[in-house]
């Protein structure tokens, strides 16, 4: 009878104990839905609790394991987010004939919500690329659609949304990249900035100028990697979102042929700004996951944190804080899913509530991450805890797909033309 | 034989929770925490769909005992790609009085209303660490088991089950109908896909309650007292070989 003992059957022992070896030892930045006042699956039907919870495995042990070397190394991960798209993740609001997921955009919040815990800037990557995604879904025609969508959805390819250039973020009517019409080609002139995705991507989705000033001068073409003319600038270093590249896109006389063009000359500013509604809630969405996961890396350091001869709970003030950021948490969250309902029904008050909604998510849920960090006292500036990276990566939240600034001129204009 | 292979799926507290126990020491906190499906029954679940989707079995039916909450767990299996399940009703203090023993008696029950050629279970779960259920079912079936299973392959109507055990691998051919029970190297589960979980809605949940099936579900065990394992006291430092082994021998270690 073999004696291998002891030691053989204390490791299968700890092996059974150790129970699933998908999983990944690095727990301490995921504990997996604390059921208490700040879990996101309150008030979700079943079926929403399941994407909920499939999203948030695929999270804790795809990508949370990985988040801070993709942040330090600035590494795009293909092979990952190649694997959320075969779950479903590649166009999760895109039309299923076309290969996509079909599902709500309230589905859509609250699965980017549960990625985000694992890495706000990889899941606001995949976010982008989703609204590429729908937008060739939805305004282009048949052959675009066949063309374009099931690869995207499958993340074959990888998109990219080009609107801002140098010369006009806010004030995106103003842009200058020209499209001139030469027989079936625009011969396309100009350079954008900030592109999420630029020069790593295959699919550019670019709002230029075909006809006079102002907005309904800008059409939507779809711009293809390798295309003549179309180059990009240098890798711009940035201070999160760094598990995606950003870069300018230049085109210089870049010839695209017209049946590239989604919809109609003149249609391209508006297709914009109904990409972005969807846009604000997905980043508003990506904000939330980081707050949660914030608040609950903040839980656990009080609870095992000590000083003056106490854990950190006991602190009157530190209960305090919590619950206000605990607080600010459930309100954000509301806003955002009641926009994503707002606009999945097409409701009248779904722009304005898509923008107060991205202005007040991405404003608290920063708050929140930076009340997280500080509860960590001087670990929570180290690398070596996620909190930091949360607020690093959330930060920009407040300025792109439209600024918070420009969703208060949103707002305001929709007060002040009531008559 | 009906192709067909009966998985059993357990609803149990999630692995990454912090458990504790009640003030009364009756029992460990359940209500409000996060419960998921038992690793190993995820194992099962996967390993029964694998077979599926090689065509060496035609239907994968997951079966889970509990009240009303036990049927998400059964929706996650049918997410996974089980085709449909039976949701056995059992709630209060049965619930809390269910152990292997009782699971087992539903289990060859159904494994002969369903004419089952497989049960598949999870070697244990990780609330009770019982590992009792599949061979108590294989015993009242009078079926062959294949235990801790690392490997499996059908081979004509007999099944070969590598088994994880104490001394190593051991490799059984063993007929079927056949009870197998899952250990954590047999497969590494998929995670649903978003069109699997829309299509899962559409699959059938039977309900039936034990007494439907015959089984009396009286526990022949009582729960005296629940426990937390013993905080971990400081350790000493010594100085000397001769002190250490003279301590040990004081704590009558040696």
């Amino acid at each position: 009878m073999a004696t291998v003992g002891p030691l053989a059957r204390i490791a299968r022992l700890s092996s059974s104990i150790c129970r699933n070896h998908r999983l990944s030892f690095n727990r301490s930045t995921q504990r997996r839905g604390i059921a208490s006042c700040v879990d996101p699956s309150h008030g979700l039907t079943d079926e929403q609790k399941e994407f909920q919870k499939m999203a948030f495995d695929f999270a804790t042990n795809e990508m949370a394991p990985h988040m801070s070397e993709w942040d330090q190394k600035e590494i795009f991960p293909v092979e990952t987010m190649r694997k959320a798209a075969q779950l479903g993740f590649g166009g999760i609001y895109v039309q299923p004939e076309v290969g996509g997921s079909g599902l709500s955009r309230l589905d859509t919040s609250i699965i980017f919500e549960a990625l985000s815990t694992g890495c706000v800037s990889t899941t606001a990557y995949i976010s982008i690329h989703n609204m590429c995604a729908w937008m060739i879904d939805t305004f282009g025609n048949n052959e675009q659609r066949e063309r374009f969508c099931p690869d995207l959805c499958l993340m074959d390819k990888f998109a990219s949304y080009c609107l801002t250039e140098p010369g006009s973020g806010s004030d995106a009517a103003s842009l200058l990249t020209t499209a001139q019409l030469k027989g079936d080609h625009y011969i396309v002139n100009g350079s954008k900035a900030f592109i999420s995705g630029g020069g790593d991507t295959d699919v550019y989705i670019v709002m230029c100028r075909t006809g006079g000033k102002g907005p309904k001068g800008i059409s939507c073409l779809v711009v293809e990697k390798g295309t003549p003319g179309l180059s990009f600038g240098k890798k711009e270093k940035k201070v999160g979102w760094n598990s995606q590249p950003t870069r300018a896109v230049i085109f210089e006389d870049c010839a695209v042929p017209v049946i590239n063009r989604l919809g109609e000359e003149g249609q391209g500013f508006n297709m914009a700004m109904r990409g972005l509604n969807g846009g604000r809630i997905n980043i508003a969405s990506c904000s939330l996951g980081a707050a949660h996961a914030s608040v609950q890396l903040a839980r656990d350091h009080l609870l095992v944190r000590k000083q003056f001869g106490e854990t950190l709970s006991n602190n009157q003030y530190l209960q305090f804080k919590l619950a206000e950021m605990a607080t600010k948490l459930v309100a954000s969250r509301l806003m955002v899913r009641e926009a994503a309902t707002a606009l999945q029904e097409n409701r009248s008050d779904a722009v304005s509530l898509c923008s107060m909604a991205k202005l007040f998510a991405t404003d608290e849920c920063f708050n929140i991450c930076n009340d997280a960090l500080q509860m960590h006292g001087g670990y929570g500036y180290l690398k070596d805890y996620a909190v930091q990276q949360f607020v690093r990566d959330i930060r920009v939240h407040q300025i792109l797909e439209g600024t918070n600034e420009v969703m208060r001129m949103i707002i305001s204009r929709n007060l002040l033309t009531e008559s | 034989m009906s192709g067909r292979v009966l998985v059993g799926v357990k609803r149990v507290i999630d692995y990454a929770v912090k458990i504790r126990v009640k003030p009364d020491n009756s029992c460990v906190v359940t209500d409000g925490v996060k419960h998921s499906m038992n690793p190993f029954c995820e194992i099962a679940v996967e390993e029964a769909v694998k077979m599926k989707e090689k065509k060496l079995i035609k239907e994968v039916v997951v079966v889970s005992c509990g009240p009303q909450q036990a049927m998400e767990t059964i929706r996650t299996a049918l997410a996974m790609g089980a085709d449909r399940g039976i949701h056995v009703e059992v709630t209060g203090k049965d619930y809390e009085n269910l152990g292997p023993l009782q699971v087992s008696k539903i289990m060859a029950a159904l494994a002969k209303k369903e004419d089952a050629l497989l049960v598949i279970l999870g070697k244990q779960a990780i609330d009770d660490d019982c590992n009792q259920t599949g061979q108590m079912t294989a015993a009242l079936l009078d079926w062959p088991q294949g235990t801790f299973a690392s490997e499996l392959s059908m081979e004509g109507d007999k099944i070969k089950v590598v088994r994880e055990i104490d001394g190593g691998l051991e490799t059984v051919k063993i007929n079927t109908p056949a009870v197998i029970t899952a250990d954590l190297r047999l497969n590494t589960p998929r995670y649903a896909t978003l069109p699997n979980i829309m299509k899962a809605k559409k699959k059938k949940i039977a309900n039936v309650k034990p007494a439907d099936l015959g089984v009396d579900i009286t526990s022949r065990l009582e729960v005296l007292r629940v426990d937390e394992p013993a905080q971990r006291e400081a350790g000493v430092k010594v100085e000397t070989v001769d002190d250490l082994i003279a301590r040990l021998k004081e704590a009558g270690r040696i």
